[in-house]
């Protein structure tokens, strides 16, 4: 049998269905490959192999039964560590969370398990999603399976990795300001934050409330869509959740993008560093151009302010999310001579030295006499960015920009470099800021092969049109694939 | 020259809403059970977990505004007050800070006969905390603490008023008040010693004329009404000493000590708390439509006020009786009902007030416990007024019935307690009295009145004590002088 | 107005963080540039904007008032660091 690393989810579910593979071999040759590039990629924090196992052996006896077993039935998949997992550790790559283990599945959990999919661990991340390169979790960074003195991006770096090492077929991630699009970029994989509300954020450990998204990564358009429609809907445990009317996302994979209007906002393309990448951009708008869309450049002003509107809102927010760690009811405790120096150092012990900053940038800006020079302000620019995104998109389908402004950058390279940092952030959190959705695509490869992404943003519940281009991108041009991080033989 | 002092007293009033589960989440609201067993991942702060607004609590919120005359707010919010307690999981209560549900209302209080509007400066909703055991007799005495979550994230309502209030018995009658309206609301158990209602106070004096408020303090742990007053009036006088004395009275948090009768402070406001609100995210706002607000306001049971009223108005009670009986709702509901049942209000209320009220503070029972049904009551009312008990024997019955619950025409029945009414049969009973003691029969025809009670006495002994003594007298009197 | 170190520190303590003292030098020198960075929002002509608080306009999501499961006292002492009675165990609050 030839190896199944490296199809998508819908080519396997034509194997598995016409019963040529079993779920159980399938999940076994994942194992396999994870036992075998997992000391050099480091994806995962913990591998669920027993689970997965009788999981997958559930899923093949339900379809000897000649049950359905459910539309991603028997495809491995992996989970960042930052989506809770009813007793399986569940870290967010946190000292803090070390050894924590939740009472209860993610919604997002629930809804893959229904649907069959297999999931066989957890993805590392930087500490609590705040990050990008992996480097700020706990335990250890992920290695970029295209170089391994590149950094997979971040915060969701290891789960983007696993795909891209094809350790699993999916995997899925959470999205504040960039976190699954930036390192599907540097990984050559797809990355799709959702529409704010479209995925339920029940039992996603919360970096940022009003930014965080859960999100998938995948290795083509087919299986966004597919995952999309297991994932997607209103949930009544998540009052941000709404239903959404799309239905079946696969109708949507049409190779036709006639008459769309595109905007390629200015601003983005003067964040990038690397040419390479503004010219996989022009290629791709003249492709769409050429298969009958309209790009035009467009203007989004107030793009220069939204890294510093990102860094006030996400730091306020963290610091409030973050304060239930103080170890009484769960997580890491350290014994003091009394409250008070129990919480200090349970804290000062559990938290990395980027949380540390976030939560007292957080709290700093939240304090009296601080609240309206820097929370308030940033609440207001927010309004500015989501003003510019209706403007522009009630005259244009969807926008066209840069997914990152270089490709993966080495370990050490974002440290104390602040620019490198508000470029990331500037094309990837002003979607987070207005809450529309956003899919990053690979396209095309830098240097030494570092695959580079383009990013498509859309409308408000309008993923509709991200995955129609998408696909027109990935049916017409060769660039969406970039060839095979790790080679079957290592 | 001594000056003369005006206090000012504002009071916090916490509500737990009535609600079957809390306020976030689904867990039950029931008082007791075991430790942590009323929890689920979400009031217990666990890790990715969000809040879902309990509808009932948002009406019951209305239902309470409404009834204290307070503007509803189209728009209200949540925020987030962050704070460090082992009894708060999250670190931060969620509540409303910006927007709160109700402002702008105010109740009237009636102290010495005197009428007075209290203003309410808004009511908004908020999650309750959990409780801390203490290892020791007190918090600070205490190795450790334990922590039990039964109680996180059940709804509260708080309701903050103005400082209108000017002395400790204004502040009992004001909170004995917001007790009423919400218990007939039906919003809140308002018990104060299971702490579904609780109190803190805001104080402090100024010299009679002046404008400018005094340093206030904050007054904690009063566990009823009795306290609410003492701990005022203690705190009067401390802050009056104070003054005279020409000391400066410290702006902080001071706790009440039931055993000793004084109130000591917790700790400053030097440490001045930063809550750091801000909106609560995970929370949608709420819009209430006029219409919604219409729905609840049309399902508001009579007030305590109105239905004062109308006992005193249309059904001629004294105004205390009125005061006494609207003063919890359950009582008030027995009174109205007793009254459908057997239309003589006045002799209603006097039971209501007498026996009733006196057995039921005897007993310690709530109206509700109470094994009295107006059904019940009405029956032994209306034994009594058609002659067939006396009204001695209906106090018996009365009392055996509040212990029992048995039926009145039962333990009448079982009692053997009929009175005698039939003249036949009395008649019979008479003659044979006054056959037997003719020197009685002839005192009395001398003249001598005393004689005539010795003989009905004789014929209530033949009877058992169960002839109705109007119909002797009645009888004697005709055969004596016959 | 830049942050100062003594500023971090005090605002560490009220996030129940203690830093070190090379944590907070970076921390408040990285705060500074951050902070600085945030200056261009204060340059922007917005005192008349609304802030955006919620991302969708959503209002009024309820639930009904229906009880739903519980976790046993096992479960949700199940990660506790300390327990005692079937509570969470803290040390000497004062």
């Amino acid at each position: 049998m030839s190896s199944l690393l490296g199809l998508t989810a819908h080519q396997l579910q034509g194997l598995l269905e016409k019963k040529e593979i079993s779920s159980e071999d399938l999940v076994k040759e994942h194992l396999t490959r994870i036992a075998q590039s997992e000391e050099q990629i480091k994806a995962f924090v913990t591998v669920t192999g027993q689970e997965a196992l009788q999981q997958a052996r559930t899923i093949d006896e339900k379809r000897s039964r000649g049950e359905q077993p459910g539309s991603l039935a028997g495809i491995p998949l992996a989970l960042t560590d930052n989506l809770c997992t009813q007793g399986i550790k569940t870290t967010a790559s946190s000292r803090m969370l070390r050894d924590f283990r939740p009472p209860y599945n993610a919604a997002v959990v629930e809804k893959l398990q229904e649907a069959g999919a297999v999931s066989v661990g957890k993805c590392n991340l930087d500490e609590f999603g705040l990050g990008a390169s992996t480097e700020n979790s706990a335990f250890f960074p992920t290695h970029n399976p295209y170089g391994e003195q590149a950094v997979p991006g971040g915060a969701c770096g290891g789960a983007a990795a696993a795909v891209a090492a094809q350790e699993v077929v999916f995997a899925l991630g959470s999205d504040t300001g960039g976190s699954l699009r930036q390192p599907a970029s540097f990984c050559g994989v797809i990355g799709l934050k959702p529409t704010y509300g479209a995925v339920s954020r029940y039992g996603l450990i919360a970096c940022a409330s009003s930014l965080d998204q859960v999100g998938c990564f995948t290795r083509d358009m087919t299986d966004c869509a597919l995952v999309m429609n297991v994932i997607y809907g209103r949930d009544a445990k998540d009052s941000t959740s709404v239903s959404f009317p799309a239905g079946d996302f696969t109708k949507f994979l049409v190779n036709d993008v006639k008459g769309l209007k595109i905007g390629i906002p200015r601003e983005y393309l003067q964040e990038v560093n690397d040419p390479r990448i503004t010219a996989y951009l022009q290629q791709a708008a003249a492709k769409l151009e050429e298969l009958g869309a309209v790009c035009e450049e467009v203007s989004l002003p107030h793009t220069a302010e939204a890294a510093s509107c990102y860094n006030l809102i996400l730091a306020a927010e963290v610091s409030s999310n973050l304060a239930r760690y103080d170890g009484v009811q769960y997580g890491l405790r350290v014994q003091g001579e009394d409250l008070v120096s129990m919480y200090k150092k349970s804290r000062s012990q559990g938290f990395g030295e980027e949380v540390k900053k976030q939560i007292i940038l957080g709290t700093y800006v939240l304090s009296s006499g601080q609240y309206e020079d820097y929370y308030l302000q940033a609440l207001k620019v927010r309004t500015l960015i989501k003003e510019d995104f209706a403007q522009v998109l009630s005259k244009y389908d969807c926008l066209l920009t840069p997914a990152t402004p270089t490709a993966a950058f080495d370990f050490g390279a974002i440290k104390d470099n602040l620019s490198l940092l508000t470029s990331l952030n500037t094309l990837t959190c002003p979607a987070n800021l207005a809450g529309i959705p956003a899919l990053s695509l690979p396209f095309g490869t830098a240097a030494q092969g570092s695959p580079c992404g383009l990013q498509l943003l859309g409308r408000a519940f309008g993923e509709e049109t991200l995955l129609r281009v998408g696909y027109a991108l990935e049916q017409n041009t060769n660039l969406t694939q970039p060839s095979p991080a790790v080679k079957g033989e290592m | 020259m001594s000056t003369e002092y005006e206090v000012v007293i504002g009071l916090e009033v916490h509500a737990e809403l009535k609600t079957k589960t809390k306020i976030f989440c689904s867990c039950p609201t029931e008082f007791g059970g075991e430790e942590n067993t009323h929890v689920c991942p979400g009031c217990l702060g666990f890790p990715g977990t969000l809040p879902i607004m309990n509808k009932k609590a948002v009406e019951y919120a209305v239902r309470a505004g409404l009834a204290l005359n307070c503007e509803i707010q189209e728009y209200s919010k949540f925020d987030r007050k962050h704070y460090f307690y082992p009894d708060l999981p999250t670190a931060y209560q969620i509540s409303q800070f910006e927007f709160p549900i109700c402002k702008a209302g105010y109740v009237e209080i009636a102290v010495n006969g005197k009428k007075k509007k209290i203003r309410l400066n808004r009511i908004h909703l908020e999650e309750d905390a959990g409780k801390l055991l203490h290892s020791g007799n007190s918090i600070t005495s205490s190795q450790y603490s334990l922590a039990d979550y039964n109680r996180s994230g059940m709804g509260l309502i708080e309701l903050v008023s103005e400082p209108d209030l000017s002395s400790a018995e204004e502040a009992r009658t004001y909170l004995e008040k917001l007790r009423a309206v919400l218990e007939y609301t039906g919003v809140s158990d308002v018990k104060m010693e299971q702490g579904s209602l609780r109190c803190d106070a805001n104080i402090s004096l100024r010299p009679v004329g002046s404008s400018k408020l005094g340093t206030k303090t904050e007054i904690k742990n009063m566990n009823s009404y009795r306290s609410l007053q003492r701990a005022l009036e203690y705190e009067i006088e401390r802050q009056r000493e104070v003054l005279e004395e020409g000391g400066t009275i410290i702006q902080e948090t001071r706790g009440w000590d039931e055993e000793k009768g004084i109130t000591s402070s917790m700790r400053s406001k030097e440490e001045a708390d930063d809550y750091r609100y801000f909106s609560d995210p995970d929370l949608p706002p709420i819009v209430l439509e006029p219409a919604w607000v219409e729905e609840i306001r049309a399902s508001l049971p009579e007030l305590p006020d109105a239905k004062k009223d109308r006992l005193v108005m249309e059904l001629g009670l004294s105004e205390y009786d009125a005061d006494i009986i609207t003063g919890s709702r359950a009582l008030a509901d027995f009174f109205d009902k007793t009254v459908t049942l057997f239309n003589e209000p006045k002799t209603v209320a006097n039971w209501v007030m007498g026996e009733y009220l006196r057995l039921l503070n005897a007993e310690g029972t709530e109206v509700q416990e109470s094994k009295v049904s107006p059904e019940k009551m009405a029956a032994l009312l209306k034994s009594q007024a058609t002659g067939k008990i006396s009204g001695k024997m209906a106090k018996a019955v009365f009392e055996e019935m509040f212990m029992t619950g048995k039926d009145p025409e039962k333990i009448i029945k079982e009692k053997g307690l009929v009175q005698i009414s039939d003249t036949d049969a009395l008649g019979e009973i008479v003659e044979k009295v006054l056959a037997a003691n003719p020197q009685s029969v002839a005192d009395y025809q001398a003249g001598k009145e005393k004689a005539l009670g010795f003989l009905v006495g004789q014929v209530m002994k033949e009877t058992k004590g169960q002839a109705n003594p109007g119909v002797v007298n009645g009888l004697l009197k005709q055969k004596l002088t016959d | 107005m830049k942050i100062t170190e003594q500023e971090v520190h005090s605002v560490a303590e009220i996030a129940r963080l203690e830093l070190t003292q090379e944590e907070g030098q970076k921390i408040t020198h990285a705060l500074q540039v951050i902070l600085e960075q945030t200056e261009a929002l204060k340059r922007l002509e917005i005192s008349k904007v609304k802030p955006t608080v919620y991302v969708l306009p959503l209002q009024n999501v309820f639930s009904e008032d229906q009880l739903d499961k519980c976790l046993t006292q096992e479960q949700a002492l199940g990660n506790a660091p300390e327990v005692e009675k079937g509570c969470f165990k803290v040390p000497r609050i004062i």
